[in-house]
């Protein structure tokens, strides 16, 4: 099994690739609680993190994890749209593969621009989220967290509450719990639906209590919440911040619709209060920092498996 | 120098010798005399008359690099057109007589189709003010449509001043339908199942169908002409074939990529599939055939828009809108609309160049195929089977989407005021790119 040169889209990974890489993480997580953590397998390669937009945890976790594989990581910020600058998108990634690099991590507010540049370029890539379109190591970072929490996702139930629409982070993870096995349902109002979801691998609902007592859908087993931006207010998809926290918000009484062993998940940053309360951001059940964690696993994991290639590398000394 | 045009079938139909003279058609019939004329052998060809853009941007002034009055000339002329419409989106804006009779100069002087400005709507095209209107319309350039293509005249205050105020001019106002609230400022494709899997923000049909629902109903009240440029919505069809039926005085144009292509080309976010109005899905492109076909569409309108490599090589939603269109036109209306036989030749030249004639007021083009009228003509090879190689166009850009696709049909000659512009396939007189 070989992962293919890029990681573009959730729907990249068969089943065999994502437990792969979730295996792989595994290994790589174990280093974490190491006093030394760093392992030489990418020494001599140099991966560049280039950020069109503002990411201050998907660009820490992805440089942190390329160092922990001894690979030269360098941040390139391009922030600012590249047509605002005059230099075309086609330029920017041009030059930045002309200096050497093994492998680009790429953001950009512009969706499928991370698909646009890997017709230009030679090198790996790593889609790290690109506009309202996908998220694909996110979505492997939550499966990580969720496997560790509930174990084998086949036949669970997710419910992704929040902005769906504008969410990257809900398109990939409804493409890579489908290809886990698991059954997702989407929560939102209707303004904060995608358009065409009907087509979409998942149920919907509006009534957010519904899904998770289980009434809707069936018992749910993990809850994933979405950041609601404050400017889809002006937009006009939800009148206030109230309106919204009180339909969609996990409030302590829905936290009491759930199992108590239902993790929640939140990708962040969370805005408390909003879509999430504080009880639920810090109880027990929330893997969210987990879910931090668990990203550096999962980019080691990511960019190893692109850029070694190999199946399971000499990482004896990991499983110490 | 008189011209001999042997065994071309006008419109289709059964093969004539055409004498062309002084700029007209001098004779039509068997065994035409014509001892001192070169002669052209159009046999298996069919003669049409020249094909109209009402909708052509010729980028200049402001964007000689992507395409000159000059260039985008030459490009329609190859396309069989014998007269274009420049649209009003130049920088600076052409919103004023100055502005116009230079881009009627321009075109004068390459010499190749009759450029007729498009003049603005509002100042700038900035939807606020109306434009010198009458100053255009009374200039040299004698403007007739008018038209803040790529912006929407979505007020409807201006939208009814604009068609009271072109009244006098027997001009016709062109509308971009597309309601700007009705999608957030980085909408890109049409919104659907294929931008919501993208992650790209959708226009909605309703943005565009709801915009001709009221224009239909201002173009009543007031009695004037309103033009609906580049439909794209079997719900605009719908409201189109409604208006005409209570005799509204409406048209509307259909470009050809939104007679073939869809919204599933969007998936590799090539923004070479990026215009405006967006790609919309199979059952739209089925509605604007038929719609062509029975006439409730009046025209085939290229919306050629050239833009430079770089205003390209971007992401999706940041690339510029618009495919070039002039060279391939005839090809793509021959595929979708001949060849499924929902049109005959005389049908593509009632919609590519009878009707634009009449909406464009151009009264040399568009004519019937006899003596005495008009000598602006296009030859067609109705079984010109070719592929489309972007490095033959003499276009100045390169974004087509139709690169490396075969068409059935392509225009042999083209003649303007009595003389080829296009003789087999190259122009007769060569275009300094």
């Amino acid at each position: 099994m070989s992962l293919g040169r890029n990681l573009l889209s959730a729907a990249d990974l068969s089943r065999e690739d994502a437990l792969g890489i979730l295996d792989t993480a595994q290994q790589m997580h174990s280093i974490q609680t190491r006093e030394v953590k760093k392992l030489p397998p990418l020494r001599g390669r140099t991966v560049v993190n280039l950020f069109f937009e503002d990411s201050t945890r998907t660009r820490s976790s992805f440089e942190i994890a390329g160092k922990w594989l001894s690979a030269d990581v360098i941040n390139v910020s391009a922030k600012g749209s590249s047509v605002s600058k005059g230099e075309s998108l086609r330029d920017t990634a041009l030059t930045v593969a002309a200096m050497g690099v093994d492998a680009m991590v790429v953001r950009h507010p512009a969706s499928g621009a991370v698909q646009r540049i890997a017709g230009w370029v030679d090198c790996h890539l790593v889609n790290a989220g690109d506009g309202t379109h996908e998220h694909p190591t996110q979505a492997l970072l939550d499966a990580y967290a969720l496997r560790a929490r509930i174990g084998d996702l086949t036949d669970r139930h997710v419910a992704i509450v929040g902005d769906i629409a504008h969410s990257r982070v809900a398109r990939s993870n409804v493409l890579l719990l489908q290809t886990l096995g698991a059954r997702v349902t989407l929560v939102a109002p209707p303004t904060l639906m995608p358009a065409g979801v009907g087509s979409w691998p998942a149920a919907t609902s509006w009534d957010l209590d519904s899904v998770l007592s289980g009434k809707a859908h069936g018992d749910v087993h993990a809850v994933m919440m979405l950041r609601v931006q404050r400017e889809r207010m002006a937009g006009g998809y939800f009148p206030t911040e109230r309106e919204y926290a009180t339909s969609y918000g996990l409030s302590p009484a829905r936290l009491d619709l759930l199992a108590e062993d239902v993790p929640v998940l939140h990708p962040g940053p969370m805005n408390r209060g909003l879509e999430i309360s504080s009880l639920a951001a810090d109880s027990a059940r929330s893997v969210v920092l987990d879910q931090v964690q668990a990203g550096v696993a999962v980019r080691m994991a990511v960019l190893y498996r692109l850029l070694a290639g190999a199946d399971l590398p000499v990482l004896d000394g990991a499983n110490a | 120098m008189s011209l001999l045009i042997r065994g071309a079938a006008p419109l289709g139909g059964a093969p004539v010798d055409v004498l062309l003279d002084g700029g007209v058609i001098a004779a039509v019939g068997r065994n035409v005399d014509g001892a001192d004329a070169d002669v052209i052998d159009a046999a298996g060809l069919i003669l049409l008359p020249g094909f109209v853009d009402l909708h052509t941007h010729l980028r200049e002034p402001g964007r000689e690099d992507a395409e000159t009055v000059r260039t985008g000339s030459a490009a329609a002329a190859l396309g069989g057109f014998t007269a274009v419409h420049a649209m009003a989106n130049t920088t600076p804006v052409a919103d004023t007589a100055e502005i116009v009779e230079q881009v009627a100069q321009l075109g004068e002087r390459a010499g190749l189709v009759d450029v007729r400005p498009v003049g603005a709507v509002s100042r700038g095209l900035a939807g606020e003010q109306l434009a010198e209107i009458a100053g255009m319309a009374r200039s040299a350039a004698a403007v007739r449509v008018f038209s803040d293509d790529g912006h929407c005249v979505h007020d409807a205050r201006l939208m009814r001043r604009a068609l009271e105020y072109v009244k006098p001019f027997d001009a016709v106002v062109a509308q971009h339908a597309q309601d700007p609230r009705l999608a957030d400022e980085h909408a890109c494709a049409h919104e659907g199942e294929v931008s919501g899997r993208l992650g790209l923000s959708g226009w909605p049909g309703v943005a565009e169908s709801s915009i001709v629902a009221r224009d239909v109903m201002l173009a009543a009240h007031t009695g004037s002409r309103l033009h609906v440029c580049h439909v794209s919505t079997a719900e605009t069809v719908d409201i189109l074939r409604w208006a005409k039926q209570r005799g509204i005085d409406v048209t509307a144009e259909v470009t050809p990529h939104h007679l073939l292509l869809t919204c599933d080309l969007l998936s590799g976010y090539d923004p070479v599939y990026k215009v405006n109005p967006p790609l919309r899905p199979g059952a739209d492109v089925e509605a604007l055939r038929a719609a062509l076909a029975d006439g409730t569409i009046d025209a085939v309108a290229t919306d050629h828009a050239p833009h430079a490599p770089h205003d390209k090589d971007h992401a999706f939603g940041e690339a510029a809108f618009g495919m070039i269109g002039l060279e391939t036109a005839l090809g793509v209306v021959a595929r979708t609309m001949v060849e499924t036989g929902l049109l005959d030749w005389a049908g593509v030249a009632d919609r590519m160049s009878v009707r634009p004639a009449l909406i464009g007021r151009l009264p040399a083009h568009g004519r019937a195929i006899e003596a005495g009228e008009p000598a602006n003509l296009t030859l067609v090879d109705p079984a010109g089977r070719h592929v489309v190689v972007p490095d033959s166009f003499a276009s100045r850009s390169r974004n087509t989407p139709f690169a490396g696709l075969e068409l059935p049909a392509r225009v042999v000659s083209t003649f303007r005021r009595g003389k080829p512009s296009v003789l087999d396939g190259a122009l007769v007189t060569a275009v300094p790119a």
